[in-house]
């Protein structure tokens, strides 16, 4: 028995959300008294994994999966469960993670919970504490199979060291035809930009900027900070942004450590995919603005005063503490 | 072509969320339910494959008959066919095997989901609904074409998009994308009365159990006041001395 942990990695190094995936399976098998087991696929340095905790890494190196592919991905992750009796399997918040996991769910018979906000709150019977209402709740949900899926939420559980053995180990998994029944066309990725998703600081710029040529000073306020820049949803439903950067209840979830307000009012579906931010500083002319309520540090002011003032202060700011 | 669109019936976005019962259930009272915004968009770009592809489309919902006036909704809107699987919708993996049951029966050649319900958030059921039935799956899709037996499909990526190649059966998880904003329907009257006589079948449940119980709810704990400064210099220095977050 043990606790699998699946770590993805991009361009040969492991992601920081896979380092943090092992640490947080290392946090469950210390609770259940077992240890941790990683697979990583075309992965990283295995002995990186070792320093947050893996036991063991099951190495698959697999020329046909150097493209992510949801099908043979959910096939990897299930044989190697298989293989090593794992009764919790942790997957975390990536796009491919949510993608492949209700298809690792059913393959394993396992109950999925995503969104987990940290350590079990019991493992035996095994419940977790995750969001629900797109953060504008928590649910304490027990999972009931024999086989947990958990998916744990992005920045909620911090990267532990802990030495591990990381014995190394090659894994070839059994692959079908039904595996590669979708093929990759293209893909289209900004590798110079900082993606929503792994960003630790989101600048999000909403309709009191007025419009699209005003963003220079928003995409340079992200640049100095190496932000990811985001939006409010009337800003990409007017096409001033792309709908990637559409943030809220029925945009993309934000759980970034600071996230930068600038002139957004604070509607109660844009506050709700936000939440989880750590730090939430909000610019905003209007001091009614709902914002402010929901938010640690403000500044009511003009948006065409302040950013470009906070920027140059910013560039001083970095070249001190560089 | 036949399409189901799979319907979540959620409390509308504006929602106050509370809890009764000691805090083990959601509270319904006064909150307004609407078809998934991600549902939505996936309706709305099946009733273009309906115009432009003489497409049929079904759409189903697993819940109780509270869930039917959202039904009658996607009728006005256009589907030709409503179904409900007359169960509780515990789960997620309970609500993929009832969808799973009507969808091998129905044979349909596209089912249209959401990438995740804004109530519960599983982001699990058309993916388990696809493996069931042994379909293809694609996720967080924003742009979905069918030619015969192929689709092409893109989806969203982390930091960007992906364009893929598939055959039918396909089984997709939507959002925004699928189709604009713009080109979503309010029902008009027309939609409305003509809803009123298009097929609503009720369904018993096919055996399913449970994999995850939610046991108790809580809300966040209450937000600190916000600090107003006046200048950007006060406002770097907080954000490095006190909240060390740059
Ligand atoms: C079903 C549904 C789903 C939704 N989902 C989302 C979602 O996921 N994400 C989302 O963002 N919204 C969502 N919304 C929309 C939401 O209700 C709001 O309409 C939207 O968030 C408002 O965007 P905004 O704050 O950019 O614009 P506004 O509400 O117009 O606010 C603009 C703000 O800018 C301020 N301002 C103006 N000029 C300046 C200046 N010079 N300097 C500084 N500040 C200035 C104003 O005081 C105001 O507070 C949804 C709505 C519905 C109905
Ligand atoms: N009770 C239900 N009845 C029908 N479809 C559902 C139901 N629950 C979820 N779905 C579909 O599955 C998608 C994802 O839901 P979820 O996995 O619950 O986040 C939704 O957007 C719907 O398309």
């Amino acid at each position: 028995m043990s606790v699998l942990v699946y770590t993805e990695s991009e361009e040969g190094k492991f992601k920081k959300i896979a380092l943090e995936a092992v640490s947080y399976a290392k946090g469950i098998a210390d609770a259940m008294g077992t240890s941790v087991t990683a697979v990583a696929i075309n992965g990283g340095n295995a002995s990186e994994l070792a320093t947050y905790g893996a036991a063991k890494i099951l190495e698959v190196s697999n020329d046909s999966l150097t493209n992510f592919n949801a099908e043979a991905y959910a096939d990897v992750v299930a044989q190697a469960a298989k293989k090593e009796d794992a009764k919790v399997v942790i997957l975390t918040a990536s796009a491919n993670s949510k993608f492949m996991a209700p298809l690792v769910a059913v393959n394993l018979e396992a109950g999925y919970v995503p969104n987990v906000t940290g350590l079990p709150v019991s493992t035996s019977p095994f419940k977790v504490k995750h969001s629900v209402f797109t953060n504008k709740a928590f649910s304490f949900t027990e999972i009931t199979t024999d086989i947990k899926l958990v998916g744990l939420a992005k920045n909620a559980y911090g990267l532990k060291e802990a030495s591990a053995a990381g014995a190394s180990e090659n894994f070839a998994p059994n692959l079908d035809a039904h595996d590669f029944d979708m093929k990759i066309v293209s893909v289209d990725k900004a590798t110079d930009k900082v993606t929503i998703a792994d960003a630790e600081i989101v600048v999000s710029g909403g309709r009191g900027l007025k419009g699209p040529e005003n963003w220079g000073m928003i995409e340079e306020l992200a640049g100095i900070l190496g932000a990811a820049t985001a939006c409010s949803k009337p800003v990409s439903d007017m096409g001033w942004r792309p709908h990637s950067e559409h943030v809220g209840q029925t945009g993309k979830p934000v759980a970034a450590t600071l996230y930068i307000a600038i002139g957004i009012s604070g509607a109660i579906q844009h506050l709700a995919g936000i939440n989880s931010s750590k730090v939430k500083v909000v610019i905003n002319n209007d001091p009614e603005a709902p914002f402010f309520k929901a938010a640690d540090y403000g500044i009511v002011g003009d948006a065409f005063e302040v950013i470009p003032q906070l920027n140059e202060k910013l560039k001083e700011f970095k070249a001190q503490n560089a | 072509m036949k399409i189901l669109v799979c319907i979540s019936h959620v409390p509308d976005t504006t929602s106050k969320i509370n809890f009764t019962d000691g805090d083990t259930k959601f509270d319904t009272n006064g909150v307004q339910f609407v078809i998934n915004p991600n549902d939505e968009f996936g309706l709305t770009r099946a009733m273009w494959f309906k115009e432009k592809q003489g497409a049929t489309v079904h759409v189903i919902n697993v819940g109780g008959p509270e869930t039917e006036p959202t039904l009658r909704k996607a009728l006005a809107i256009g589907a030709d066919e409503a179904i409900r699987v007359n169960t509780p919708a515990t789960d997620g993996f309970s609500v993929a095997k009832q969808l799973a049951n009507v969808a091998k029966e129905g044979a349909y050649d596209l089912i249209i989901g959401g990438r995740e319900s804004i109530d519960y958030n599983g982001g699990m059921v058309p993916g388990m609904l696809a493996k069931l039935i042994g379909a293809n799956f694609v996720n967080t899709c924003i742009s979905l074409e069918v030619n015969g037996n192929e689709a092409t499909a893109i989806r969203e990526i982390d930091g960007g998009k992906e364009t893929l190649k598939t055959s039918l059966p396909l089984v997709v998880g939507g959002q925004k994308g699928l189709v604009e904003e713009s080109d979503l329907r309010i029902p008009n009257m027309r939609g409305i009365m003509q809803a009123r006589s298009k097929p609503l079948t009720v369904k018993e449940p096919a055996d399913a159990t449970s994999e995850t119980v939610a046991v108790s709810f809580e809300k966040p704990a209450p937000k600190g006041a916000v600090k107003l400064v006046d200048n950007v210099d006060d406002l770097i220095n907080l954000l490095h001395n006190e909240a060390k977050v740059i």
